[in-house]
Order: structure tokens, then sequence, then C-alpha cells
């Protein structure tokens, strides 16, 4: 093909740009998946997801489950979810995953090719969040659903009773909204704190001890947390007595929906600011 | 649409770092090279005109396209900067098909172009290697090879040259020289400056920030008024050739030549000079069998523009 023939068919191309967006996006986040899910540097995040897998594969083994210790087992598996994976697990893993996004390729010094092809920077975002985001659901969906299953196989025709014609499959699906929601929550807000901040790492301190603090500030500050939407969309409240007080949110009271549409609004307007600093975005490696 | 490369009053700062100061330029197709020490400001002007970082002040357009207009300037410019690292993990083949993929093109016709480009730069087997064990004059050519595999209009090379051994750099050279006789903008930057003289149509001169000069190097070296323009003269009798012109006139500076057949003669108008050389070689005094000028070059041109300390002089 010729140097005109090549200009011509780009030209069609950008005369179509939502096609040719969808094209490159499908492309940029498949060549992040490559990266971030199958690479030796995400091992530790596979660790993160899956220490409550191997934890409650061990209570499976070593412990007897009687049926009246159901109850007790779902109050755990809540308090691991909302305790573990929400507040420590889905945190860092999407910290792990979403700065190296950007920030990893500016350290790496790779950023630069991205950049320099045909793709707006929005579209090379937005494609990095997506790629971000189906490997965090991916890993932590996984081991939810195994910390779930092990959880009450133990228990016989009473646990897959529980499940299937009881209120398990229901907490399930709520813990994977959770999960998911986690992920894109956390992961816009890492993505966007890793285009602000050299080193995001104190950045998501700040933001972790934010969202400890955050049952005791005002309502309208409230918001600006994605722990405290998640709240609401607990399926089984966790007992915030002791220790476990620090941990959990008490926030005033949101129906379901409200909760996930608070977080997906406040996702929107990161991912939409987020756009805004990709525009402006400068190579300058040297003063990485 | 133009086609020419335009940066009207261009200045960048990195904070209050002068990167570049009120750049004006109008860059038509063939080959230019920008010339400077390092800190010039080549890469800052390379970064900008393809968007890499922002004007503080000015305008760019690269053939009327904006650098923010990145879909339709990609499609006609490739950058081959000096940053020597690649995306982790990536054959020299995944890292061009990867990159042509996201010109939107479909397989076929990315795995074509990909293995053309592979081809011209003669890479060949290694392209199938990952790039983490490359030498650096392969990294440089994958990286040549990524910039041209698309069929850009203007191709920006920073550095081009180096990590090549000889013969690499022959090739690189005379294949610079194909695409800016098929009426390619090749713009290079260089401080290589014998490379300089052998392959630019015309040079852009950089230090501190300014711009010094630019166009053709002999129209540049002449419009360098204050040093008087140096010509070898080969013939039979040097010395009573150098005698002659200090007797007419029109030299300010006369050395023989080493092998003592030859005499380096500076004058301040090489007009008049060139016609007094004809008025002699009539008399039949001397037999001149060669004229050249001897500091109409690069070299000269860096030398008494930017001085060895790369401040303007």
């Amino acid at each position: 093909m010729t140097r005109t023939q090549l200009a011509d068919r780009a030209k069609n191309l950008v005369q179509q740009p939502w096609g040719l967006w969808s094209m490159q996006a499908q492309r940029l986040t498949r060549i992040e998946l490559r990266r971030n899910l199958f690479s030796w540097r995400a091992a530790w995040i596979y660790g993160l997801a899956f220490i409550p897998t191997l934890i409650i594969f061990i209570h499976l083994v070593v412990d007897t489950h009687p049926s009246f210790a159901m109850s007790e087992d779902t109050n755990i598996l809540a308090g691991i979810v909302q305790l573990y994976y929400i507040r420590l697990g889905v945190f860092f893993g999407c910290l792990g995953i979403f700065s190296r996004l950007i920030r990893g390729e500016m350290i790496e010094r790779s950023l630069h090719f991205y950049l320099l092809s045909p793709v707006r920077r929005e579209v090379l975002l937005l494609a990095k969040f997506a790629a971000g985001s189906i490997s965090a659901v991916s890993l932590f969906a996984s081991a939810i659903v195994a910390d779930f299953a092990l959880m009450y196989a133990g228990f016989g025709a009473a646990g897959r009773d529980y499940i299937f014609n009881g209120p398990g499959m229901g907490q399930l699906e709520a813990y994977l909204l959770i999960v998911v929601l986690a992920c894109l929550g956390y992961g816009a807000v890492f993505l966007l704190l890793s285009m602000m901040f050299g080193n995001p790492t104190p950045a998501a301190m700040l933001a972790l001890g934010w969202e400890t603090i955050n049952p005791v500030l005002p309502s309208l500050l409230q918001k600006i947390s994605v722990a405290s939407y998640l709240r609401h969309l607990m399926p089984v409240s966790v007992s915030s007595d002791g220790i476990f007080a620090l941990l959990t949110v008490e926030t005033e009271p949101v129906s379901g929906w409200a909760a996930a549409a608070g977080l997906l609004a406040l996702i929107a307007i990161v991912l939409t600011y987020s756009c805004y600093r990709i525009r402006k975005l400068e190579i300058r490696y040297s003063t990485e | 649409m133009s086609d020419r490369i335009i940066f009207e009053d261009v200045s960048k700062f990195y904070g209050e770092v002068l990167g570049v100061n009120r750049i004006s330029l109008s860059i038509p197709p063939g080959i230019t090279t920008l010339v400077g020490p390092n800190g010039a400001g080549k890469t800052t002007i390379m970064n900008l005109m393809t968007g890499l970082v922002q004007p503080s002040n000015g305008h760019i357009s690269v053939l009327g396209l904006s650098p923010a207009d990145q879909l339709e300037l990609f499609s006609i410019l490739g950058y081959c900067t000096q940053f020597d690292f690649f995306p982790r993990g990536l054959t020299g083949w995944q890292f061009i098909l990867d990159s042509l993929m996201l010109h939107g093109m479909e397989k076929d016709l990315a795995e074509d172009l990909a293995a053309q480009a592979i081809d011209r730069v003669q890479l060949g087997d290694a392209a199938g290697r990952k790039i983490a064990g490359y030498s650096k004059g392969m990294r440089q050519k994958i990286r040549l090879a990524q910039a041209i595999a698309h069929h850009p209009r203007v191709l920006v090379l920073d550095e081009p040259l180096n990590g090549l051994d000889p013969m690499a750099r022959a090739e690189s050279i005379s294949l610079f020289q194909e695409l800016g006789r098929q009426g390619m903008h090749v713009l290079i930057s260089s401080h290589i400056l014998d490379e300089v003289d052998r392959i630019s149509d015309r040079v852009i001169l950089i230090t501190g920030g300014y711009l010094i000069a630019e166009g053709n190097i002999h129209q540049v070296r002449k419009e360098v008024h204050e040093k008087p323009m140096q010509v070898l003269i080969r013939c039979d009798h040097p010395e009573v050739l150098a005698s002659r012109m200090f007797a007419i006139n029109h030299c300010v500076e006369a050395r023989l030549h080493a092998d003592g057949k030859g005499v380096f003669l500076r004058t301040a108008d090489i007009d008049q000079f060139y016609s007094m050389l004809n008025r002699i070689a009539a008399e039949g005094l001397v037999k001149i069998d060669a004229v050249a000028p001897a500091d109409d070059d690069a070299n000269a041109i860096y030398q008494y523009l930017i001085g060895t300390d790369g401040s303007p002089s």
C-alpha cells in the first residue's frame, strides 16, 4: 500500500471516529491486560486477593462445620469482605494495578510510544482504566467466589440449601457488586493520583486515612469516599464493636441503588478530571 | 494543506528554566538538521512539534495540523525519540505490530507494513527476539522501523545515528536521503557534524534555546560576514598565488597546505575573490588544479556561530 493510499485510509478512519476509538480502545486494553494480568510483577496482587481464600480453605479442612455455625461463618465472610477486601485487599491491589498504568509507564519511560500514536489521549486513559478494572475485578471477584464456595462447602447439603434456596446467592451477588464498584472506585482514584503525584503512595495513604475518618465527617464530605457508598450495599451488617469499630463504616442510611449511583457519579467525575489531566500531560522523563 | 512545518514565535519554559525562546521557523520538505550543543533545545523543538510538551507561547503547525490533533497528526508523522526505553516484554515484531494496530489497521495490513519496516532497517531475524536482549544499535533500528512503518510524510529523528556501527550508520543515512528525495519532511537532530554535511538540505543552528541561524549550509556560511571565508586552491605555485592575492588586497590570511601543493586563502569578499582568481589563472602565472571552499560546512558554521563552549560567538 502506498503512502497516499495509507493517508486516504487514515483520513477515512478519522471521519468515523467512534469506530476507530473503539478499535483502538480494544487494542490498548488487550496490550495492557497482557502486561497487568499475566506478569510476575503482579504476583503480589494475586497473593493479596487469595490470602483469605487460603485461610478459609484451611478452616474448611481443619475445622468441623456443624450447621449452627453457619450464621457465624456468614458474619465472618461479611467481615472479610468489608474489613479485609474493601479496606485492604482491593485498596492496595488497585493501588498496585492502577498507579502503574500511567505513572509506571512514565517511570519505565515508555509512555511516549502511546502518546505518539494516533490515539486520543482520553481513549488511551479510558482503555487503560478498562484494562486495570478488568484485571482487578477478575482477581478479586474470583477470590470472593472462591471464598464463598469454600466457606459453605463444609456444611454439605445445608450449605447448598443456604446458597441456592436461601439468602446465599443474593449475598454473593451483593459481594460481587461491591467488589466491582470498589475496583472501579479505587481504580479511578488511584489512576488520578498517579497522574498528580510522582509517587502516589503517600497520597494513597492519605486516601486510606480519609476513608477511615470519613464516618465522623459531615454528611457532605462522606459523599467523597468509596467505602461509605459500599457500606450501604453490604448484605450482612458487620458488628462494629471494639477494634472493628475503627474499620467499619457507619454513615447516614442510603438506599442501595442511590449508593451505587452515587459511587458511579463519583467515578465519572474522577475520570473526567483524569481525562483533562492526561490532555495536559507532558513527557519530561528527566523530572520523574 | 500546507507543506511546511511552522513555528511562530514559540517559547517553552520548564518552570523557570528556558527550553526554547521565541523560535520562528518555516521548514519545507527535504532533510533538515537541528544542530546545537547538549541542552540547546533540539529535543524541545521536536517534542513541541509532536505535542509531547506544550508551548508556553506561540503557535505550531505541522503541514497545517496542530500537535493537539493527535488522530490526524500521528497518521502522517513518525517520531523516533532518543528515549532508549520500550514497553516491557515485547519482541521487536510485537512492538511494531502493536504500534501499527493502534492506527486502526487490520492485522494483515499491519503485518505487511511491519515486515516492510523491519526489512528496511535490516533487522531481519532479530525482530522475533525480545527487545530487552537487543544491542543499542538494534534498539535504535527498531525505533526507526516503528517511526517509518506507517509511511509517514513527516519523520522526526532525535539523534538517530547514536549507537550505530559505521555500516548501520551509512545504511541509515542512505535511508534518510532516499526518504528526503521522496519529498518527505525529515527533521534530524545530530551533533555529528560531518554527517550533517552529507545528509542535510538545510540546517537549523540553535544554542541555549535561541535560534542562531537557519537555511542551506552554504547560504548560512555566506551570511557569516565577520568570519572571512576560507578557500583551498590546489596549484603548482601556491606561494606565488598567495602573494598575488595579497597584492590585490583580497586576502586576509594565507596558509600553505601541508603537502606544499595548495594554499588556504581567507577572503572577506568571496565573489570578488573568485573573479580575481580567474584573472590570475588567465595570466598563466599559476596552474590551478582545484578550488574548494574549506570552511563552507556545518562544522565551520558551528564553530563560528556557536563555538566550542556552546555559547553563541
